[in-house]
């Protein structure tokens, strides 16, 4: 098994003929991801980088049999390209898009209510650098070549740290399972808790590396469910030490304004968690070094 | 994005809420001429600034005559007020709000948010009105009642109704209340604000409920759909250097220290600043530059930082993923030519083609010096600044 994504995922890109759209599928396909089309409402049946245009989600799922998505579709109408997806059976879909308001994210999460569990597409994002399970598929836009393949999985709300991360695995020689970029913004697809519980139950993944920031409950939240129900051991890191309460800091989300948001709240419920803490960001990689070493 | 006391008055008026009877005024003369026209015999006269406990600062003050008004309206046009959440600089009062005076028999707490972990709409109420929620956590938590709002089907008459006997309301006024309560739910759902705050709300001895201070803050990220509140935007209530930058679509937050950031991702800032804190040096900003890092916002982040007089040091931090270290390092060549730097810059390239990003760097004749990782920027930004 491996996290949301791998060699067998079939993937449509949502603004496929775009120039970011366009720009990322063709870095897709380069790494070997299996991009089978795309959809760009009213440009259906062309074709675009040599694959399928098709006006709907659904038209591209019936003829493609596509089961991934990644959306780069301006804010404005994210979410509805979001919740075309998740009502034409795609399963996991990425939105890369920075910029959704927050009253939009909360309608997506009660639309999709309307699915069983096991007819509910995960949505990860938005604000986000996508998913990448090194050697197989990257649904994202990070740059797949810093991952090297391997056994530690990575959860991440900033895209550069998570770079920042891979490349400081990379480094000792350390490679990666998958990397999710969960995404900056306060109201958000999946949350730490809910690819932690997926990482728990993959078995290409020994341990977790999750790196967090300033603002909202999702660390905290993920530190008590990893504190009740995993015996996989988990690492973290939790940006912002310095930065100033009531402030926003680039993320939409990353802004203190209840206890236990701060990065010194943060860390102290983690370790209290048993969460492994990397003290500083330069050495997120040796602390999960030293982890590993332990097992 | 903030607005004022005024504008959210206003825009709760129009969904319900009952306010005090004033107006807006930029002379005292005006101020004047407002306190006649309102009528009454006391007035409030209240500096409109984007911050909260203005009341301590001196911004809120009773008058008993029109020529007080005028007075009082005087002395505080033009101030720069300082209270405990604008910073030491404080904000500049250009608009004053004349208000007749209530006479109050009750404060009431009432507050609209997200909250983040239910992912739904929270109306948060209390008994004690005129202390910061916050204060009222602190010294009174057993007084603050809560309830969640589906946003899908919106707010229900019971569960303002709840809220309203919650606060001890008199029953003939209940219904007031929960007007009061489903109109400011309304102005948050359907105008897409991230919080409406009315404290105090006030039972009047004429037994009206009142908004009697209220503030809205709204989501950047939804004003293209909003433009009768995102023309609310005063940009003489921002600092400057956060103005230029979000007009130039970079994220730039203003803070004390010395050592300037040019840095590429909020999460990648946020750690950057981390390490600077943990060498001993204090960070003077937070910028983001957008995980593409392309040469055109290059150029602006070191304009914006090289504004700041603070800054004794720049540490640019930028892993380049999909943009590659050789351009990366191109464009900091080429800003370099069109800004003078007078102070050290320490350089951290990362990720894709960095030996080929720093050889450029080398090679140009820009004075740097170059780091490796993390925790060796952060060192040698400090170190520079005590040479």
């Amino acid at each position: 098994m491996t996290v949301l994504v791998d060699k067998n995922s079939k993937i449509i890109i949502q603004g496929f003929t775009g120039k970011m759209g366009s720009f990322h599928a063709d870095e897709m396909i380069k790494y070997g991801s299996n991009v089978v089309g795309g959809v760009t409402p009213g440009k259906g049946g062309s074709k675009h980088l040599d694959l399928p245009v098709f006006n709907t989600v659904k038209d591209a799922v019936n003829e493609t049999g596509a089961d991934a998505s990644i959306l780069f579709v301006p804010p404005a109408f994210a979410a509805d390209s979001a919740m075309e997806a998740a009502d034409a059976g795609i399963k996991i879909c990425v939105a890369i898009v920075d910029g959704i308001p927050s009253h939009d994210m909360i309608r997506i999460k009660r639309y999709m209510r309307r699915y069983t569990k096991s007819s509910k597409m995960t949505l990860v994002g938005p604000n986000c650098a996508g998913i990448i399970s090194p050697g197989k598929s990257m649904l994202g836009i990070m740059p797949g070549h810093i991952y090297k393949e391997g056994r530690v999985g990575i959860i991440s709300r900033s895209g550069t740290l998570g770079y920042e991360a891979a490349q400081q695995l990379k480094n000792l020689n350390i490679g990666v399972s998958t990397s999710v970029g969960i995404g900056g913004d306060p109201i958000n697809g999946s949350s730490f808790r809910d690819i932690i519980e997926k990482f728990e139950t993959d078995d290409e993944t020994d341990a977790i590396l999750m790196i967090g920031e300033i603002g909202g409950p999702q660390e905290v939240a993920a530190g008590e469910f990893a504190k009740e129900n995993m015996k996989k051991p988990v690492i973290a890191y939790i940006a912002g030490l310095t930065a100033p309460k009531g402030r926003v800091m680039g993320h939409a989300g990353a802004i203190v304004s209840a206890y236990g948001e701060s990065a010194i709240e943060k860390v102290e419920i983690l370790k209290e968690c048993g969460i492994t803490i990397s003290k500083n960001p330069s050495v997120m990689g040796d602390t999960v070094k030293s982890v590993l070493e332990k097992m | 994005m903030d607005i004022h006391e005024y504008q959210a008055k206003k825009i709760l008026s129009n969904f319900g809420v009952t306010i005090p009877r004033g107006g807006i005024v930029y002379s005292p003369e005006n101020a004047e001429n407002k306190a006649r026209e309102i009528g009454g015999s006391r007035w409030v006269v209240k500096a409109q600034i984007h911050s909260g406990a203005r009341g301590k600062a001196g911004g809120i003050i009773v008058c008993n005559t029109p020529l007080e008004v005028a007075q009082a309206t005087d002395k505080l046009l033009g101030k720069k007020l300082v209270t405990n959440q604008t910073g030491p600089e404080g904000k500049i009062v250009n608009r004053i709000y004349i208000e007749e005076a209530t006479d109050i028999e009750k404060e009431l707490y009432l507050g609209l948010v997200f909250d983040r972990s239910s992912e739904s709409i929270m109306v948060v109420a209390s008994t004690e009105g005129g202390m910061s929620v916050e204060e009222i956590s602190k010294e009174k938590p057993e007084t603050i009642i809560r309830s969640k709002i589906e946003v899908a089907v919106g707010m229900q008459n019971f569960q303002a109704r709840e809220l309203a006997f919650g606060l001890g309301i008199e029953p003939d006024l209940i219904r007031r209340a929960s007007d009061t309560i489903i109109g400011c739910y309304k102005a948050f759902s359907e105008l897409d604000a991230t919080m409406v705050e009315v404290n105090p709300l006030v039972i009047s001895k004429q037994k009206q409920i009142l908004a009697l201070d209220c503030k809205m803050s709204f989501d950047n990220n939804a004003m293209f759909r909003r433009s009768q509140v995102s023309e609310l935007r005063d940009k003489t209530q921002e600092d400057s250097k956060e103005i230029f930058a979000s007009d130039r679509g970079l994220n730039y937050v203003s803070l004390d220290g010395n050592i300037g950031n040019i840095i590429n991702g909020a999460g990648l800032a946020m750690a950057s600043m981390d390490m600077i804190k943990l060498a001993g040096g204090a960070p003077a900003n937070f910028l983001d530059v957008g995980g593409g890092a392309t040469p055109e916002k290059i150029v602006k982040a070191f304009k914006l930082v090289t504004m700041d007089e603070k800054v004794k040091v720049i540490l640019v931090n930028i892993f380049a993923g999909i943009n590659r270290c050789d351009w990366v390092a191109e464009g900091i060549v080429d800003a370099l030519k069109k800004i003078e730097i007078k102070v050290p810059l320490v350089i951290r390239l990362a990720g894709t083609n960095v030996e080929k990003g720093n050889k450029i760097l080398k090679e140009s004749k820009i004075n740097y010096i170059e780091a490796n990782t993390l925790e060796d920027a952060a060192n040698k930004a400090v170190a520079a600044l005590n040479k």
